[in-house]
């Protein structure tokens, strides 16, 4: 059974636009629900996704489960729940959930249905990135369809338990993507992120308890509920249970992305599958999980993907799709790519990223044109600690300062070189 | 009670707070920008790092926010450990990026609370080469001035002007370094409490724009305590002076009465003090006198000549001045100076505060309250002050929520995040809609006699023993049981009401309901006409119409009005008749007004800001405002002119004369406890950096005057005195070692927005006892007259009070003249908004034309009119009048009533 | 007869498609987001007009509404060209020439990015990664995917 073993992606075919509501039940689609709603209470879910592992697919990687059961269910009177679904895929270097949603939207469906039941949340929205067009339209189709088929809407299946989805496109923003930034934008708000404490299974969506999982996180959800917790764990490789959507991108020989087990070494994504360097390129490193993870060197090829093997390595697992850099591009003005785009991204809120995200733009294009001083690195450096983690008021600035405070150690010479031989990037090329 | 260690030592704090707020509570200097005492903790500036250690082992701790730590026994923390030093000035230097030096052309220059942090953190030298990001500015209105290039993004501005104040038109703009703090389009900031922003922007963004106009640095101005004399609440203020003009207006904290903000009218409504409407001269039948000397001895030969002699009090002159006045020409001769409804009115409220047995709660108490039913009061344009902390009193339900949720009450954003979900209720009856309607949980429109009716169904309801109006409908009765319950569920409910509807039925039923009320800690408070309307009532006298009748009778032929222009209390005949038969009328005031007009001696009065007095607010609260600056001879106080006129005076200066009038008046008798004990070495009002001294008189004679003497106050006029032993009651102006701007109160504080060290300002005279019996008197309700509109005055911050309309800025805010009329009456009357009216007043042989603005929210048959604006001046409330369609092409005729 | 298109309100269109997404959410304000996408949509972009009409109708202030509209990096508070191209500049698109392609489609159209051309017929505006990584570089014109581009970006993403 083949499938079994890459259940994300089992109904995704070459030749086939998407699986519709017919091509997703073929393979057993809803069947997870079903039980759910036969037979496991809410907390049952809950334990059987803790069980199995599951971890956040968003970056983070906490325990879908534990979320889940930090919602209270039981107060009485009873008030409304929301689970809203990061459908912002917006990390530079990442494009999985796209695949999920555009391909095979009823597996997040019957993902987000399951979820809703887990935490009894009576309404549910899916915050999807207005670019995704394409997705919005397959996803409004899919949900018409399980709203026929009542998997969606009201007493689904016959049972106590109702739930509506609700799709709300973004308008931009990378911010968006943070947890609390994204229920301020879906408030209709500005999306600067909140404070935490409290978080969103407290007080999230209207002061609501809400709870916010990512696409891919969800998908997983179904195949567990019907195969169960043990043969979930059983997919991973290492520690980590399940397969995981793993890409790379960049001057490899076949770009893409993969179902793989979690655990699957680097070295066999970027060589077996994406099948190597361009000709003519070598590997000089690469960003393992999006643009705010550290850069790791071809001496890390051999780091299983999984959260703690990578954060081991001195990166994170991140999205899990690779960004590669080859020996002909400029670590220096990637990183300054990168760092333009936190910086523009910055919500504005606190000072350390409104301010010192730019600053930082400022002195990297300062060194590729040529006006570098050999102080500005140890600003840079600085600027790397004041804006790491818990400084700053969430984590884009942190995520920011990863590629940058590994460019720093690991291709230092190329910052020099800037600094002390060329002058100007016109004056090297 | 929780123990923590700072760097090393341990303390004693306050469970359950912040850990930035407890540092500033002890005395420790730790920087902040975004956190705010009145508004709490969002995290957003970074500024207030320090490290955190998890135990005893722990050596390196982690850096964390003190603003959003909260503080819990046996935390361990450093604000001096090196990490925490380095972020802290490192965060500046970011803040300082885009910051321009154009310190010494900024009026926030010295005063600067983004420059004290800068010193603070260590931050001097600077590594950014780039280049600034720049904003172009918008016009905001005549009180605020935008210069946004020096904004630090600290989000302030914007959580006060929303969130606190309820405002709408200013917000935060644009993203990343690019945020933009201001309006969707230049005008002017509708919002009441705009001048705040002056003082809650941690530097320059946003000034002072009639200060800047004529603008001194802080240092140079020479200050003293005063307390605002625009409206009854009291509000606490610093005014400040420089070259014999008064320059500004900035907030003084009062733990208990306005903490620290005050509202625009107070800010920006001194503009009088400067006016060109001040007599500077005495004037004797219309002659200028050159020294105090000569019209004092005219005034004295008015008096030994005098047949028979009356004094008219004023509710905005001081109680000491009232008192001389009362102690000049008698107490039978002595006139409180009121409208005959106005009399009524305090003297009622007088008679509940004091002896109907419930509390009267201080603005702060009005902020804890968890159900409020205003009764018949616009707040935010009769009490401004008032209405910003009712809107915070809705907040209440949601601080209950919160910690159900553990959500700590300062953690502000999170707060706020459960608003949509509960509030606790605020519920308004008045005569339209008003400013505080966006927060009210129901409204009731009516007219004054609708709204008192309602009040004493709402009594019945709580208690069947308070009279039941008859002929109420079924809304009402509705509306009347639901407001009922809320109170009756509240824990500390509070009944607003006032003086505004001129209806005594109102003030009597929001007794009726306070009694009723089953709560312990229940609050009942009036928000009354002037700065002094109830110490003038404590003091004492008859009605003016007696005052007139003892001209006509002929057993009085002269006169002494105090600081009051009459022709605001009764009709201009009225008071045409009662001037032109009096022999003598001595007039003592400090601007041209209709009754100095008719003065055969004009004595010109200091303002607030030129001498001593005390005042009592609406809660009872006695309260002493100090000169400023020294009065220009010939201008004297107010009791200044009366003490000297008296051919023995038994007091010379102004402590003897509060202490008489305490001795001579028994409900007055608190205030013997100030004036403050003597103070020696005397408090000086300027600062220890005054500039100019000796070359600011340079124009005149090269000799440094010697600095004048102040024999009545503790103050001196001068940079010598004392300032450590001072108790920050009497401190002229907040100023600690490296805390230039107003933050440097968290100095003065018992903690941070607690009670100002040895106490808050005031003697409370009024302790709530006894009860009185149901008030009874239940109006028949209201009906509308075929073809005729009953004027209601409906009360305005800026144009409403008498002082400040003649402060220009304040004047700019004027709302266009027009009347307010409902829907149907507009039908029937055939016009449409923006169509003239005229008005036909039967008192009045003069009409006025003026436009009409239709309001769903006025009741029918009342004519709405803004109170003080020149065109309604003497249209008194309750005028009969009839109102006809007025043509296209009649010239306007307005300008000759204004 | 056809109502003269004013901007100063909302069509009967946009405000049916606005109270559409009303029931969604627990407070009218929430939709504010969702209105200026649509108004946008109806006209292109959202002009001081159209931001007025809109704050009014879903009774918010409109400066409460313009700190929304500037925010949101595709709300148009400029006018655009009927067709808008995003090309994106994110670092997988970076690291295969999409700045140059951008340069040459930008040469080509005579526009800086952010301008309308002048006949009003395109505006190129950057656009953050659009999450087709491996099919880099890649744009969107009118909310559609154009990936694997190559130095023909002319011809192919205008066809021209």
């Amino acid at each position: 059974m083949a499938t079994m073993d890459r259940p994300l992606t089992q109904n995704i075919r070459t030749g086939r636009a998407f699986a519709t509501l017919e091509d997703y039940r073929k393979t057993g689609g809803y069947e997870g629900l079903k039980k759910t709603l036969a037979d496991l209470k809410p907390k049952d879910v809950q334990q059987w996704v803790k069980d199995a592992g599951l971890r956040g697919r968003g970056g983070a990687g906490f325990s879908t489960g534990l979320k889940w059961s930090l919602v209270p269910i039981d107060q009485a009177p009873a008030q409304p729940r929301y689970l809203v679904i990061n459908a912002d895929e917006m990390e530079p270097g990442t494009f999985k959930d796209r695949l999920l949603l555009e391909k095979d939207p009823h597996q997040l469906l019957e993902g987000i249905v399951i979820a809703a039941y887990a935490i009894q949340a009576q309404t549910a929205y899916i915050f999807l990135r207005a670019e995704y067009r394409l997705a919005a339209e397959r996803l409004t189709r899919a949900m018409q369809e399980a709203r026929a088929a009542h998997y969606i809407g009201a007493h689904i299946l016959d049972s106590d338990f109702s739930l509506e989805i609700h799709l709300h496109t973004s308008a931009g923003r990378y911010i968006c993507g943070e947890e609390s930034a994204l229920l301020n934008a879906l408030e209709g708000k500005r999306a600067t992120p909140r404070p935490k404490p409290p978080f969103a299974v407290v007080s999230g969506l209207w002061g609501r308890p809400t709870v916010v999982n990512n696409v891919e996180t969800l998908c997983n959800v179904p195949h567990i509920l019907r195969h169960g917790a043990d043969w979930y764990k059983g997919l991973g490789r290492g520690a980590d249970a399940g397969t995981k959507l793993f890409g790379a991108s960049g001057r490899v020989k076949k770009p893409g992305l993969w179902e793989l087990p979690m655990g699957t070494p680097i070295r066999e994504i970027l060589e077996d599958h994406a099948d190597g360097m361009k000709d003519g390129y070598r590997l000089r490193g690469f960003l393992p999980g999006g643009a705010s993870t550290d850069f790791l060197l071809p001496e890390h090829l051999d780091v299983p993907m999984e959260f703690d093997t990578v954060a081991k390595a001195g990166s994170r697992m991140g999205t899990g799709t690779i960004i590669v850099l080859d020996d002909k591009t400029c670590p220096v003005q990637m990183v300054l790519n990168l760092e333009r785009f936190f910086a523009q991204e910055s919500c504005g809120w606190c000072t350390p990223c409104r301010d010192g995200l730019p600053w930082t733009v400022t002195l990297l294009q300062d060194i590729v044109e040529g006006r570098g001083r050999p102080e500005d690195l140890d600003t840079l450096s600085r600027l790397t600690r004041m804006l790491g983690p818990g400084n700053t008021f969430c984590a884009l600035a942190p995520g920011a300062m990863e590629p940058l405070q590994s460019a720093l150690k690991y291709f230092r010479e190329d910052f020099e070189r800037y600094i002390f031989q060329n002058r100007t990037l016109k004056e090297a090329v | 009670m929780a123990t923590i260690e700072v760097d090393g030592r341990t303390y004693e704090v306050q469970d359950g707070s912040n850990l930035l707020a407890e540092c500033l509570s002890l005395g420790l200097d730790l920087p902040y920008f975004c956190w705010h005492p009145a508004m709490g903790s969002v995290g957003a500036c970074r500024q207030c790092a320090v490290i955190q250690y998890k135990d005893a082992e722990d050596t390196r701790g982690r850096l964390v926010m003190a603003c959003i730590t909260p503080v819990a026994d046996n935390l361990r923390i450093s604000l001096n450990a090196d990490v925490a030093r380095q972020f802290r000035a490192d965060n500046i230097e970011l803040l300082m990026i885009n910051h321009p030096h154009d310190c010494p052309v900024c009026e926030e220059g010295g005063e600067c609370h983004l420059q004290d942090m800068t010193l603070m953190t260590g931050h001097t030298s600077r590594r950014y080469r780039g280049r600034k990001r720049t904003h172009r500015n918008q016009y905001l209105g005549p009180f605020v001035n935008h210069e946004m290039n020096r904004c630090i993004a600290c989000y302030r501005c914007v959580r006060f002007y929303n969130d606190y104040a309820g405002g709408a038109d200013l917000e935060v703009l644009g993203i990343h370094n690019n945020v933009y703090f201001g309006r969707h389009e230049d005008g002017t900031l509708e919002s009441e409490f705009s001048g705040n922003l002056v003082e809650v922007c941690p530097t320059g963004v946003f000034t002072d724009k009639p200060f800047s106009d004529r603008y001194t640095r802080k240092w140079d101005l020479q200050t003293a305590p005063s307390v605002c004399v625009h409206c009854s609440l009291g509000c606490n203020t610093t005014p400040g002076e420089r070259y014999g003009e008064l320059r500004r207006i900035v907030n003084r904290y009062h733990g208990d009465v306005n903490g620290y903000f005050l509202c625009d009218r107070g800010r920006f409504g001194y503009g009088f003090v400067n006016s060109d409407l001040r007599g500077r001269f005495p004037r004797i039948e219309r002659q200028p006198v050159a020294v105090a000397g000569t019209a004092i001895e005219h005034f004295r030969t008015q008096i030994r000549s005098a047949k028979g002699i009356i004094g008219i009090g004023s509710p905005r002159a001081s109680l000491e001045a009232n008192f001389t006045l009362r102690e000049l020409v008698g107490e039978t001769n002595f006139f409180l100076g009121l409208d005959e409804t106005e009399h009524d009115l305090l003297e009622s409220i007088l008679g509940i505060l004091a002896n109907g047995g419930i509390h009267t709660p201080t603005l702060r108490e009005t902020e804890q309250a968890d159900a409020v039913l205003i009764l018949g009061e616009d707040v935010t344009h009769s009490a401004p002050r008032l209405a910003l902390s009712l809107r915070q009193s809705v907040r209440n339900a949601t601080f209950d929520l919160a910690r159900q949720l553990k959500i700590p009450r300062w953690l502000d954003a999170a707060v706020r995040q459960l608003e949509g979900q509960v509030q606790s209720p605020l519920f308004i009856a008045s005569v339209h809609a008003t400013r505080l309607h966006d927060s009210a949980a129901e409204t009731f429109h009516g007219s004054p006699e609708a709204i008192a009716r309602l009040g004493f169904a709402i009594a019945h309801s709580l208690n069947p023993e308070s009279p039941l109006p008859s002929g109420l409908d079924e809304a009402e009765e509705a509306l009347a049981a639901l407001i009922a319950g809320r109170l009756r569920e509240a824990k500390r409910p509070l009944i607003v009401s006032g003086t505004s509807c001129a209806s005594l039925a109102v003030v009597q039923a929001a007794y009726n309901i306070a009694r009723a009320l089953p709560a312990q800690n229940k609050g009942l408070l009036y928000a009354l006409p002037e700065a002094n309307s109830l110490g003038l009532t404590m003091i004492g006298g008859r009605r003016l119409k007696d005052a007139f009748a003892r001209v006509q009778d002929g057993s009085a032929d002269t006169m002494v009005i105090l600081e009051n222009d009459l022709y605001r209390r009764a009709p201009a005949p009225q008071i045409d008749a009662f001037l032109d038969a009096a022999r003598h009328v001595a007039v003592i005031d400090h601007l041209e007004n209709p009754t100095t007009a008719k003065a055969g001696l004009l004595l010109p009065a200091a303002t607030f800001a030129e001498s001593e007095g005390t005042l009592v607010n609406n809660e009872g609260r006695a309260q002493c405002y100090f000169p400023v600056y020294p009065a220009q001879e010939p201008i004297l106080a107010g009791w200044e002119w009366l003490i000297r006129v008296m051919d023995n005076p038994r007091w010379h200066h102004f402590r003897d004369l509060t202490s008489a009038c305490a001795a001579a008046i028994p409900a007055l008798a608190g205030i013997e406890r100030f004036p403050a004990e003597e103070h020696l070495p005397k408090i000086p009002r300027q600062p220890h950096r005054y500039s100019g001294r000796t070359a600011m008189h340079a124009d005149v004679s090269v000799i440094e005057p010697p600095p004048p003497q102040d024999c009545e106050t503790p103050f001196a006029f001068s940079m010598e005195g004392d300032t450590v032993h001072v108790p920050p009651a009497l401190l002229p102006v907040v100023w600690a070692p490296g805390w230039n701007s107003n933050q440097a109160i968290n100095k003065f504080q018992d903690e941070v927005a607690g009670p100002l060290r040895s106490g808050n300002p005031g003697i409370r005279l009024i302790q709530a006892s006894g009860m009185l019996p149901w008030f009874d008197r239940i109006p028949p309700a209201f009906v509308p007259e075929r073809g005729f509109w009953r004027i209601v005055r409906l009360p305005n911050i800026f144009a409403g009070e008498e002082l400040s309309a003649h402060s220009a800025p304040v004047a700019e805010r004027f709302p266009d003249a027009c009347v307010f009329v409902n829907p149907e009456d507009a039908e029937t009357l055939a016009v449409s908004n923006g169509d003239s009216v005229e008005i036909r007043y039967e008192l009045e042989l003069s009409s006025l034309r003026i436009p009409v603005r239709i309001d769903s929210t006025m009741p029918a048959g009342l004519l709405g009119i803004t109170a003080g604006l020149p065109p309604f001046r003497h249209l008194p409330n309750g005028a009969r009048v009839a109102l006809i369609k007025a043509g296209p092409e009649a010239p306007a005729k307005t300008g000759e009533n204004q | 007869m056809k109502a003269e298109t004013n901007t100063r309100s909302l069509s009967a269109a946009e405000i049916d498609e606005i109270n559409a997404e009303l029931p969604h959410y627990e407070d009218k304000s929430a939709v504010s987001i969702e209105a200026l996408k649509i108004v946008q949509k109806h006209r292109g972009w959202i002009s001081d007009d159209s931001l007025v009409a809109i704050a009014e109708y879903l009774k918010i202030s409109p400066a409460q509404l313009e700190g929304v509209a500037t925010f949101y990096n595709l709300i148009y508070r400029r006018p655009v060209g009927k067709n808008v191209i995003h090309v994106c500049d994110s670092v997988s698109c970076w690291m295969l020439g999409s700045d140059r392609l951008s340069e040459k489609l930008c040469r080509h159209l005579n526009v800086k990015p952010g301008e309308m051309s002048q006949d009003g017929e395109y505006t190129v505006l950057p656009i953050v990664c659009l999450g087709a990584c491996d099919r880099a570089p890649v744009a969107m014109v009118n909310g559609e995917l154009r990936p694997d581009l190559t130095d023909n970006i002319v011809k192919e993403l205008l066809g021209e």
